[in-house]
């Protein structure tokens, strides 16, 4: 099972290396460089709030767009061309199948964001003078983007197993903006009363909360991350990307593949 | 135990959108390949063949029925180590080269990691491919992907190797490189089941086929069988128009070129018309049996279906 799962998971991450998906790091390098001469013009004093707002903000929103358009193609691009045929016909479960391409994009994730977290700390180290011990705060912030991308890909994976890779870019969109603004669905809905406030409650629970997995403007003023929401928040998003999977597991084996 | 045994396996689709309609792709189909055996699947396209390969291979559920292979569950994950399978036009992931492609499947199918490298250079080697390099599959041509695929169904040395379309879409020389190569597995004594609706690879490699058309198995039987169930015919040549005549009523095709007949007639009629030649003193030429090809049967199995239809 084992070697199965880190085969395709493997595979998916050559895919995405070789279709150059890592190619965004010279865009994410770029914009960094770029905005530097700018950033110290505009506001002077200021440049390090806005360098960590701007690369973590990067960080976040280059991982999600990855993270939806080839996501959205995990599995229905596999359908499409027929490349599932010659998995499913040899001693591959449907789940490992679908584990794996989820653990493959997560992977180029996490090493995508790796990559540009060795950029933003370069380019804090050249712009700012040299980094400080509470500049190891920021690696929080980047943890809890990791977190995001962790559900954003499930998510993404959910809509590959049943929709076309327009309307899972749509569905995914869709539920990257909502999941933004999750607190205010969750203020929406203790503010509400009777049925509205039911299904409020309802639809704050199912939608995926990014707003408590942002601590991009809290980490750039320098101040700390408590330990509780750490906590929190990691095992919020293993739950909720573990229940979404399943879901997607769960569609998949029942799939016929025309 | 049977290599294949499926027993009433059948598959619907539902069509229509308000109105919902079942569609039948495959009847209940019940069907047998022994052990060792090249088994043909004839059919013209949309006949259920590749339906029939998708379900064995469990990429679609069956509406009703069951199979075994090599005795087991054909669901059970553990027998697919035990068979290949090349779907019709495979497409691979053209960012692999071949030897990355086949060291992914091995990985899938537990060839173990001591022999993957060995065995993919040798197969590589059998398939004609073996200095490919690192050239990515994008790069292939259509033969040459066909072979690939041909290696990544046997990479795992099954006992049972699907087949669907093999020769499809290739060029003469290419067909027949993909028939050495089901030829060379049968002479290693592996199952075949194969698909396809060119008759002469079926009669040049099976020993049994079986026919289907519209999602319903039409025959099944050794090739011979079916040549034989077609009703004979014998082409006769003579010199000399004016016998003509006297063998009027046996001929079915008559052709005369000067005082050249070329004649063709059944079989059973032959004594009685080369006894008429005899005595009019024409003098023969030839007497060659016509063949029937699995292809006339083929056809006269389906025309008559379509006659059926237009006389309903």
């Amino acid at each position: 099972m084992t070697s199965r799962l880190s085969a395709i998971t493997l595979n998916t991450f050559r895919e995405a290396v070789r279709d150059r998906v890592l190619y965004n790091l010279v865009l994410f390098v770029f914009l960094l460089v770029a905005s530097a001469p700018i950033i110290s013009q505009i506001s002077i004093g200021m440049e390090k709030l806005m360098l960590v707002n701007l690369g973590l903000s990067s960080i976040s929103l280059f991982g999600v767009i990855i993270a939806i358009f080839v996501g959205i193609g995990l599995v229905s691009k596999e359908i499409e061309k027929k490349t599932l045929y010659t998995i499913l016909s040899r001693p591959v479960r449907r789940w490992e199948f679908i584990a794996g391409k989820y653990l493959g994009l997560l992977l180029t994730l996490v090493v995508n964001a790796f990559l540009m977290t060795v950029g933003f700390y370069l380019a804090l180290l050249i712009f700012t003078n040299g980094l400080k011990r509470a500049d190891a705060m920021l690696l929080v912030a980047i943890y809890f983007i990791v977190l995001q991308f962790m559900m954003m890909v499930a998510i993404t994976l959910l809509f590959s197993t049943f929709s076309s890779p327009i309307f899972s870019a749509i569905f995914a969109f869709a539920l990257f903006v909502i999941g933004t603004f999750g607190n205010d669905l969750r203020n929406f809905a203790s503010m509400s009363k009777g049925t509205t406030k039911w299904l409020a409650t309802g639809a704050a629970y199912i939608m995926p909360n990014f707003a408590s997995l942002n601590v991009i403007s809290q980490v750039a003023h320098g101040q700390a991350v408590g330990g509780n929401l750490v906590l929190f928040n990691t095992m919020y998003a293993l739950l909720y990307s573990i229940a979404v999977t399943a879901a997607a597991v769960l569609i998949f084996e029942r799939r016929n593949l025309k | 135990m049977y290599a294949v045994d499926i027993q009433g396996l059948s598959k619907d689709y539902t069509v229509g959108f308000w109105k919902k309609q079942r569609r039948p792709a495959l009847r209940p189909l019940n069907l047998t390949v022994a052990t060792g055996e090249t088994f043909g699947f004839l059919g013209p396209n949309g006949a259920g063949k590749t339906t029939t390969l998708k379900l064995l291979m469990g990429i679609i559920f069956p509406s009703s029925g069951s199979a075994t292979i090599l005795g087991k569950d054909f669901h059970d994950p553990e027998i697919k180590r035990k068979i290949g399978f090349l779907p019709e036009q495979p497409y691979f992931y053209d960012y692999l080269s071949a030897p990355e492609l086949l060291d992914y499947y091995a990985q899938l199918s537990g060839v173990p990691a001591t022999t993957r490298k060995q065995r993919i250079g040798e197969l590589l080697e059998r398939v004609g491919l073996s200095d490919v390099g690192d050239k990515q599959l994008r790069k292939f041509s259509k033969g040459m992907l066909q072979r690939v695929g041909i290696a990544q169904a046997i990479i795992h040395d099954p006992e049972v190797v699907f087949l669907d379309e093999p020769m499809s879409g290739l060029d003469p020389a290419g067909r027949r490189e993909v028939r050495e190569l089901i030829q060379s597995l049968k002479d290693e004594g592996k199952t075949i089941f194969f698909s396809t609706h060119i008759l002469s690879d079926a009669e040049a490699l099976c020993d049994r086929v079986g026919i289907i058309y519209k999602g319903e198995l039409r025959g099944l039987g050794v090739v011979n069988d079916f040549r034989s169930s077609v009703a004979e015919k014998t082409e006769v040549i003579w010199l000399g128009a004016h016998a003509m005549s006297a063998v009027n009523g046996l001929m079915t095709d008559a052709r005369i070129t000067g005082d050249t007949v070329r004649a063709t007639l059944q079989s059973a009629n032959l004594d009685r018309a080369l006894e008429a030649l005899r005595g009019q003193r024409a003098q023969l030429i030839s007497v060659t049996p016509i063949h029937r090809t699995l292809e006339d049967y083929f056809l006269a199995s389906t025309r008559e279906e379509e006659k059926e239809v237009v006389r309903q």
